[in-house]
């Protein structure tokens, strides 16, 4: 009992998980890094670190691989996002979809939630690599772990035939569905929300052109009429230039509230997704643990027992763990959902009320015109 | 008539000629024989210079009979629909398409197969031809088609303000003209009440398959006397349209005059529409070419030259218009060579001397700059559109996936609230759609216009400097004859003498004339050249308030709509 609490009082984080920003990037060349700051716990200031993407995934990969935490492929562990990419192919772009846009801010805003997924997690913060990303000031050791049940590869070779398993438990049964449609749709709308703000995007550029492009009808002249055709032209790009910034608000508004909610919420559903497989898989070993035992001849029967015992013992702390993560998800999800559709409800009216001042504005003043 | 790759139009033209053997004034109907080209905004009055051409070099003789004389309407039998019962379609602004009687054609049925081109931009050459026209008929000569006969104006300006007679002063320097008129017709521009509306409404389409066309309801409403009522209409096809631009064209009398290009055929357009009218894009064809054909009449009432026109007071009166037939101008002829001839034209300017010549020669400039940059403008307000129809596309997907998204959503208040998200997001793309839209009427086709219309003005520009080569070549056949006069006298031969005496004196006549000519042809550029400026600033200026109406109206509605889903967010708990 003391060692336990002994260790989770040496494993328990000393920043405010809920405080941890990452409030720059660097670029040099190719590299980027991350600057990440947290508030310390004993509230004497602040930790300042800086981090690259490998160094991240040095972190899940210690989470991933956690030894004697009971029921840890039951968790829903915290999505990170893909490695970014200086100039990103076309390719890369479409796999980071609202994570590549506007100057990797919405990229930071996505390793920021990561990192406060992570430490408010009770299973996850308790992990001594936690604490040492965010508060030792050399970069973390970057040696690959060899030994990784997550490693992605096999689970795509070995596993896509587990994914149907039929399910013992009505729970898990009808979570698997629901998450295999929900997944599918989300990630549809979030793509589908991409278009519509790449396209936004594009029609700010053509009014800035359009913009632009008057100007060079603007004549020096003592005609009158050409010089009211002038006034003309100056006030349009006026307007122009007012629709331009309308619409580039608007697109940052998408990206910044609902953009980053779909795509946060899709990458969940494909963590839980993930998980839920690992626990397909663990059922599969389970029952052939059961057959094993049935049929093994009485040699081997004592030690087939054992095996179907710690199997049975691991599955029923999976599902414990992964009930319990399922019912947050769920729970935070729709809070998440509500919380950004309201943010992104207000900004967009509050744009869509300075937009109408500023055309009335232009309205007046080209009435007004003589 | 499937020509494209031809290399000689067979198509029927109706030509008014004089016939050389007889000096009298013909009509026939002839094979226009020219390589089968388009250039949709041609400037007015290009068309003479190339039927001369093509006529001096064909010699061939007319047909002796001739079939100008189709307008008698018993062609074709009308229950005549068009009285508007009623109906006022001046009673707003806005000619919205009406719920009209359904009416038959415009003429008699016949074949108006368009042939294949590509959409083509103003005043650029390419392999188009379209054939309004039906049977073949017999080898004919293209002979030179000449001006409308029937003068009505008399060549001198008959203003619509017809208080003060503001027909052209007596004096005869170039200089003291311009004097006095620039500032009368600057007093004549300000007052600017034009007592003429028209609208073009109710596009239908007419017959089956590739004989379909489209039959506009063309409305007027004025207090002028020159008109038979107050309140009239009547059914025209877009050749009619077209034919009325030709016949103004060619006259002589508005030479000078800036007359408003209608809108270019096309023939992807009318093909799509022949198929089927229901399809989206066939509704936008067919509504831009109706809006377009409106802003055509339009502009033609506004003007003081061509309101009094009789052929325009036809077009707007008759019930039954003789088939155009001649719309093959607006596609026809070598056209490269009109373009070469055109630029030969101005190079010519360059060797007069006259003091008027640098406002010439500097508005010349002007129009042409201008010209290129309303393309640039029309180049990026294109993409705008075409970005903003991506938009409602887009849109709509998106809140398709809302839709779904929404209904596999366990948490109720989740649920509903995405699927009032779709919905708020379907009434998005139909913003979406209006502004698109705007941005187009409004926008990219007033762009266009002014294009062609600057088309126009340099088509003005050209023939002054027409009737300036008429004038000069004029004077050196004068020379010529006189030469050959001294000679004469020299040979002795007293009755050759008096024919030469004869030319002479018609032929001093004739530099009179033509120097007359071209000195009521420059103050008319200038005149019209004035007038096109203050019209541009003031259209420019009225659309642009008009497209911001309609963001603001847009805008208003889109704050409604945050306003409405604002509750629903809230209320997921």
């Amino acid at each position: 009992m003391m060692q336990e609490e002994a260790n989770e009082a040496t494993s328990v984080l000393s920043v405010y998980g809920h405080t941890i920003k990452v409030t720059e990037v660097l670029q040099d060349g190719d590299t980027l890094t991350f600057i990440i700051v947290s508030q310390k716990l004993s509230g004497t200031g602040e930790y300042h670190v800086d981090r690259t993407y490998e160094d991240f995934e040095w972190l899940q990969q210690h989470l991933y691989a956690q030894e004697d935490v009971p029921g840890l492929q039951g968790v829903i562990f915290p999505p990170l996002p893909v490695r970014p990419q200086v100039n990103a192919s076309a390719k890369v772009m479409k796999q980071l979809g609202f994570l590549g846009l506007g100057e990797w801010q919405p990229y930071c805003k996505a390793l920021e939630t990561f990192l406060r997924q992570v430490a408010a997690h009770s299973i996850l913060r308790k992990n001594k690599t936690v604490e040492v990303f965010l508060t030792s000031t050399d970069p973390p050791g970057r040696q690959k772990l060899r030994r990784n049940i997550f490693n992605r590869l096999s689970q795509a070779v070995e596993g896509l035939w587990k994914e149907g398993h039929k399910d013992v438990d009505e729970f898990f049964h009808t979570e698997r569905d629901h998450n295999l449609v929900l997944t599918g749709h989300t990630r549809t709308a979030a793509e589908k929300f991409l278009d519509v703000v790449l396209t936004e995007q594009k029609i700010a550029v053509a009014c800035g052109h359009f913009a632009a492009a008057l100007h060079i009808c603007v004549e020096n002249g003592e005609d009158p009429e050409k010089k009211a055709f002038s006034r003309v032209c100056v006030k349009l790009s006026e307007v122009f230039d007012s629709i331009k910034k309308n619409m580039t608000s608007i697109a940052v508004n998408d990206m910044n509230t609902l953009g980053l909610a779909l795509d946060l919420d899709s990458r969940y559903l494909e963590a839980e997704k993930e998980m839920l497989f690992r626990r397909t898989c663990k059922l599969v070993e389970l029952e052939n643990a059961r057959k094993n035992a049935e049929r093994a001849k009485p040699v081997k029967k004592n030690a087939m027992e054992e095996v179907k015992k710690a199997a049975e013992g691991e599955f029923e702390q999976i599902c414990k763990v992964a009930k319990q993560e399922i019912v947050q998800l769920n729970q935070e999800r729709v809070e998440m959902l509500q919380k950004n559709l309201i943010q992104w409800c207000e900004q967009q009216l509050q744009t869509a009320k300075e937009g109408a001042d500023a055309y009335n504005q232009h309205l007046q003043a080209f009435i007004a015109m003589a | 008539m499937r020509l494209g790759f031809f290399t000689q139009c067979y198509c029927t033209v109706e030509i008014s000629h004089r016939c050389l053997r007889t000096q009298e004034w013909r009509t026939s109907r002839g094979r226009c024989s020219r390589p089968p080209f388009l250039i949709p905004s041609l400037p007015p009055g290009t068309l003479s210079l190339t039927t001369r051409a093509m006529a001096s070099s064909s010699d061939r003789n007319p047909p002796p009979f001739s079939v100008s004389e189709q307008s008698e309407p018993g062609l074709s039998d009308m229950a005549d629909g068009d009285s508007d019962d009623g109906e006022d379609i001046f009673v707003s602004n806005s000619f919205q398409n009406h719920p009209a009687s359904v009416s038959r054609g415009v003429s008699q049925p016949e074949v108006a197969a368009d042939l294949f081109s590509e959409e083509a931009a103003a005043a650029k050459p390419n392999g188009v031809h379209s054939d309004d026209d039906d049977d073949d008929d017999d080898d004919d000569l293209f002979a030179e088609a000449q001006a409308d006969l029937s003068s009505d104006t008399s060549g001198s300006s008959a203003r619509k303000d017809l208080s003060t007679s503001s027909g052209l002063p007596s004096a005869r320097s170039p200089a003291d003209l311009l004097h006095t008129s620039l500032e009368q017709l600057e007093e004549e521009e300000a007052k600017d009440s034009f007592d003429v509306d028209v609208a073009v409404t109710n596009p239908e389409k007419v017959g089956d398959g590739m004989n379909a066309y489209v039959a506009y309801k063309v409305s007027t409403r004025t207090s002028l006397p020159m008109f038979k009522s107050k309140v009239f209409t009547a059914r025209r096809r877009f050749s009619d349209f077209l034919g009325l631009y030709e016949k103004l064209s060619a006259k002589q009398s508005l030479h000078g005059c800036i007359i408003p290009p209608p809108p270019e055929k096309s023939v992807v357009g009318m093909t799509k529409v022949k198929v089927g009218m229901d399809d989206p894009s066939s509704v936008e064809f067919v509504e831009k070419r109706r809006a377009a054909l409106e802003r055509y009449l339009q502009r033609i009432v506004s003007h003081p030259l061509l309101l009094q026109d009789p052929d325009v007071r036809e077009f707007l009166e008759r019930e039954d218009l003789p088939r155009a037939v001649n719309t093959q101008a607006l596609s026809g002829a070598g056209f490269l060579k009109m373009i070469n001839r055109a630029s030969d034209a101005v190079s010519k300017m360059t060797i007069k001397m006259n003091e008027s010549d640098s406002w010439f020669e500097d508005k010349f400039q002007e129009v042409d700059m201008e010209e290129q940059q309303l393309r640039k403008l029309q180049a990026v307000v294109d993409s705008l559109v075409n970005h903003r129809k991506e938009l409602c596309v887009n849109t709509a997907v998106f809140a398709k996936s809302i839709a779904m998204l929404g209904n596999s959503e366990d948490n109720t208040a989740l649920s509903r609230a995405l699927s009032q998200l779709a919905e708020v997001e379907d009434k998005m793309e139909q913003l979406h759609q209006e502004q698109a839209g705007s941005d187009f009427f409004i926008f990219a086709e007033l762009l266009a216009d002014y294009i062609r219309l600057l088309g126009a003005v340099r088509g003005c520009f050209d023939q002054r400097v027409r009737a300036w080569q008429r004038w000069q070549e004029a004077q050196s056949t004068l020379q010529k004859k006189r030469e050959a006069e001294a000679k004469l006298l020299w040979a002795n031969k007293p009755d050759k003498l008096q024919q030469a005496k004869e030319e002479i004196t018609e032929w001093e006549t004739k530099v009179t004339q033509y120097e007359r000519d071209f000195d009521r042809i420059g103050m008319t550029v200038r005149k019209e050249v004035l007038r096109f400026e203050k019209q541009k600033a003031k259209d420019f200026k009225s659309q642009i308030i008009k497209y911001l109406e309609a963001m603001l109206q847009s805008q208003q509605r889109l704050i409604k709509f945050w306003e409405a889903f604002q509750p629903e967010a809230k209320a997921i708990a």
